[in-house]
């Protein structure tokens, strides 16, 4: 049952963009951090979106996100003698987070899983109307 | 009168199933709008009714069941052999090719011929019972 499916397709990239989502957020919420675990500045976090079967047929597919990846780029150094993290020349490595960048991509992934989620809608809507064929 | 429910129906059961299978390809081109290298498809609407009527208007057409995976389909219609590459109106760097609003477009025109088929198959369930009745 084809319409089922769409309920599949439609729920994968609403769990893709919401991953998306979570790494904008986390992006956003240490864009000032210069400490994490391994004691070097955060780097900012990237999903990879990749195509996945959905159901038996292979025209239609669903989307998931099969790695999270680090920017590589280089970390904004910023002189400040008097922070804790400062290097022997007084400057700090901050994240390379880019916040506009970051709230971009926050929209895009926002209108993305409206999209979806409408898709979703009018799924329900067609499968509800076949249910009351021939009453 | 020998009324062939099957021809009078037939058609209706074609359109709406070639029509949930065009909404589940153009669900996966909104559901992959931002997956890189994903080719927006769409689905071959005209080709596949066509076939699907000819199949059907045969009077030696019965249903097969398929006990190998190799077998060939007798009659029915994977969504795979009518889906054909959509060209992108504006190109993307990442070589994704759907256009959104066009997906919008064709997904909710879809939605609508589907429900309009339903409309007509149900005055068509009325007009038989009708009949039927007396």
């Amino acid at each position: 049952m084809s319409l089922l499916n769409i309920f599949d397709i439609a729920g994968s990239g609403m769990t893709a963009q919401s991953q998306r989502l979570n790494a904008v957020a986390s992006n956003i919420a240490n864009a000032e951090s210069t400490v994490t675990s391994d004691g070097t500045a955060y780097r900012a976090k990237l999903v990879e979106f990749m195509t996945v079967q959905v159901g038996d047929t292979k025209a239609a597919s669903g989307v998931k996100v099969s790695r999270v990846l680090e920017d590589n780029s280089p970390l904004k150094k910023i002189y400040n003698p008097a922070h804790p993290q400062a290097d022997q020349l007084g400057y700090v490595s901050m994240p390379n987070v880019n916040v506009v960048e970051e709230m971009v991509n926050m929209m895009s992934a926002s209108r993305s899983y409206q999209n979806n989620v409408d898709s979703m809608n009018v799924a329900k809507s067609m499968l509800i109307k076949t249910l009351t064929l021939g009453q | 009168m020998t009324v062939k429910l099957d021809s009078s129906l037939g058609f209706y059961e074609n359109a709406l199933r070639l029509t949930s299978k065009r909404q589940e390809v153009l669900a996966s081109n909104i559901a992959n709008s931002d997956t890189p290298n994903y080719k927006a498809r769409d689905f071959d609407f005209k080709t596949a009714m066509m076939n699907a009527m000819n199949a059907s208007s045969m009077p030696t057409a019965v249903e097969m069941t398929q006990i190998n995976p190799l077998h060939l389909d007798a009659g029915s219609f994977s969504a795979g052999k009518y889906t054909v590459l959509r060209k992108s109106k504006q190109n993307s760097q990442d070589g994704n090719t759907v256009d959104i609003d066009v997906e919008r477009a064709a997904f909710t025109e879809n939605a609508l011929r589907y429900e309009s088929a339903i409309s007509f198959e149900n005055s068509e369930i009325k007009n038989l019972t009708m009949v039927l009745q007396g």
